[in-house]
């Protein structure tokens, strides 16, 4: 019986003695390999991009918009078509507010507007909100600090900024104390809001947040008057009632509006299953490239086992000799299959190696979280291991059973 | 001297389409231990299927083979793999040196199917070397040697396992004369020191450089006898 270090050596040498072909057998696996885990991290930062900008905009998190959606699709609340885009009211937005496991109620309403301060010029949208809006948004200020209530029902003339509008307005100096200007009226800047960063593909730093009564009034136009806003932002206590609450919502909303349900003229958006499907749908996305990917290192198994037989055959005498010598079949099965597992391998740790600089890559190519566990990473190595085993097991199994009387004949 | 080999009506038959040959036709003969034997006869006189299952290469149809108390048609696949590996040492026509090891590494070769840990291989691998003349040229792959040399390793590879029985197919056949007549000393010196061996060939001349000479023709023994060396023994040896 042969001895695993001996094993060992003798694949190892068995393979460096074809260098360039041995090469050019892993590349087959160091592809497949690669390509699997590039793809993979880049499914996987995907999904976590979707999960992690979701959840920025606020956790256990309900959003009422006026209009009925025609799908669950959308994240932001922009009104869709059907029903009317000023059909919810303040009302509205106090009426959930007695509703149970209710933490906070934020009803905003949006607009555009140009904002001017020292000469610079930007166009954020300016959302007249509440101060309960950033305990809806689990939002903080940076620097500053919100206006609170009084501020807001004596819709008083001030603004806090996001973090994208304060560094393009004020590149080089703090805007807190400062004033900017939007529609001819002047504000002062009394905070700076952390960065949230990218939801999707829109910038939640890109925002001006004034009292909702001074956007409805000054701000708004004719849109914006009377007693409507554009969301409700509804917290709820636990993210064990939010399924509960969104129905209790929807009655609530449906008695109100007197309408049934299928005709709705609102929409209440639950974050969490948005995020549940996108994060599914980005799933199946990166099983779908994974398994195109796997394709590829099924290719590169064949390709082992296609040189592996190439070999048997050219050694044929060798193992003939190695038989008359004393090798078993299991040593000549051992030896064949050791190199096979060893190509497949040291291709594997290649391509996990390639791939993982390559999901690098293109992850900050496209601004995303580069996701790899070391699960995915030991998968990709046993993988190759498999594909090893597998491939070469028919070849490894033709060499141990090659008669050695015929094969020392063999020229 | 105990009998080394004792093979009692041997028979092989193979298929071939609808034919089945008698390669062996019902064979005895007995080989006492420290023998240096030939087996002699043209081709397709049964001397290579005789080889191949004293080798255990192959098993014979019906008989019975028994070498070294080891039954050679009672025996599995890896018990003839042990068997050739504790008990056979081959050499063959062709020397059958792998090329890319050297020739310390050729000759430990069968000592890494038995299991030897490899320093005492590397150790027992120089010692044969030197035992066939070739103590310098270790490190050299079998490019680099002479027929004769290559043989040398070869005989020392067969040596490795320490054989019961040194078992050489047309030793010499590959060989220019001066340098087969080398080779055959080497048989003969290895046989004075202790060794049995069988050596298979066609050539007569070969035969008579042994104690014993075996004659085989369509699958039977036409004869057996002791040959006179004491005539041809400067000439040889």
């Amino acid at each position: 019986m042969m001895r695993t270090s001996d094993l060992v050596a003798s694949a190892g040498r068995a393979l460096r003695a074809n260098p360039m072909r041995s090469a050019l057998t892993a590349l087959g696996v160091i592809i497949g390999v690669a390509s699997v885990v590039a793809m993979v991290a880049l499914g996987s930062g995907a999904q976590a991009q979707v999960e992690r900008s979701i959840a920025s905009l606020g956790s256990n998190l309900l959003i009422v918009v006026p209009g009925a959606m025609r799908s669950g699709g959308g994240v932001r609340g922009q009104a869709g078509a059907g029903g009317g885009w000023d059909s919810l009211t303040m009302d509205d937005a106090a009426a959930i507010a007695q509703l149970e496991n209710v933490e906070v109620v934020a009803p905003s309403q949006r607009a555009r507007a140009q904002v001017i301060a020292n000469g610079l010029n930007w166009n954020p949208e300016v959302n007249g909100v509440t101060p309960d809006f950033l305990v809806a948004r689990d939002w903080e200020v940076a620097s500053g600090r919100m206006f609170d209530e009084t501020e807001e029902r004596q819709a008083r003339r001030v603004v806090v900024l996001g973090n994208t509008v304060a560094v393009n307005l004020f590149p080089n100096m703090d805007p807190v104390g400062q004033t900017v200007r939007m529609n001819g009226g002047t504000y002062e800047v009394i905070g700076v809001l952390e960065s949230k960063g990218q939801s999707g593909f829109q910038d939640q730093d890109d925002i001006v947040l004034a009292p909702l009564t001074t956007v409805k009034r000054r701000i708004a136009g004719r849109r914006g008057r009377g007693d409507t806003v554009s969301q409700i932002s509804v917290k709820a206590e636990s993210e064990q009632v939010l399924n509960r609450l969104q129905e209790d919502v929807e009655n609530l909303l449906r008695q109100r509006h007197r309408t049934r349900e299928g005709e709705d003229d609102f929409t209440v958006q639950n974050l969490s299953s948005i995020s549940e499907t996108m994060a599914q749908t980005t799933g199946v996305f990166t099983a779908l490239l994974g398994g195109i990917s796997a394709v590829s290192l099924l290719v590169g198994g064949i390709g082992i086992m296609n040189i592996m037989l190439v070999s048997v055959t050219e050694r044929t005498r060798e193992i003939g000799l190695r038989k008359a010598l004393g090798a078993r079949q299991s040593d000549i099965l051992h030896q064949f299959g050791l190199e096979a597992v060893t190509l497949s391998v040291a291709g594997g740790i290649i391509g996990l190696v390639i791939g993982v600089a390559g999901a690098w890559g293109m992850t900050t190519l496209f601004n995303l979280p580069l996701v790899v566990s070391p699960l995915n990473a030991g998968l990709a190595i046993a993988f190759s291991g498999l594909v090893g085993v597998v491939f070469g097991a028919y070849p490894a199994y033709r060499a141990a059973k090659l008669d050695p009387i015929e094969a020392l004949r063999r020229e | 001297m105990a009998a080394l080999i004792e093979a009692k009506n041997l028979v092989k038959l193979y298929r071939m389409g609808d034919e089945t040959v008698h390669a062996l036709g019902g064979v005895s003969f007995t080989i006492p231990r420290g023998d240096y034997c030939a087996i002699v006869g043209p081709s397709g006189s049964g001397k290579s299927t005789l080889m191949n299952i004293i080798g255990g290469l192959d098993t014979p149809s019906d008989g019975r083979i028994v070498i070294a108390g080891n039954d050679i048609g009672e025996m599995n696949d890896d018990d003839l793999a042990v068997f050739r590996n504790q008990t056979i040492g081959f050499v063959f026509q062709s020397f059958n040196l792998l090329p890319r090891l050297t020739a310390l590494e050729n000759v430990e070769l069968p000592m890494i199917y038995g299991g030897v840990l490899p320093k005492e291989r590397k150790e027992r691998a120089a010692e044969l070397l030197a035992r066939v003349g070739l103590g310098q040229r270790m490190e050299h792959r079998p490019t680099q040697l002479s027929g004769g040399q290559q043989q040398r390793v070869a005989i020392a590879r067969a040596l490795a396992g320490r054989p019961a029985l040194l078992l050489a197919d047309e030793p010499t056949g590959a060989l220019d004369t001066n340098t087969g007549i080398e080779i055959l000393a080497l048989f003969n010196q290895l046989n004075t020191e202790g060794a049995t061996v069988v050596l298979v060939t066609h050539d007569h001349d070969v035969a008579r450089a042994t104690k014993r000479t075996i004659e085989m023709r369509d699958g039977h023994i036409v004869s057996d006898q002791l040959n006179d060396r004491s005539a041809r023994h400067d000439a040889n040896v």
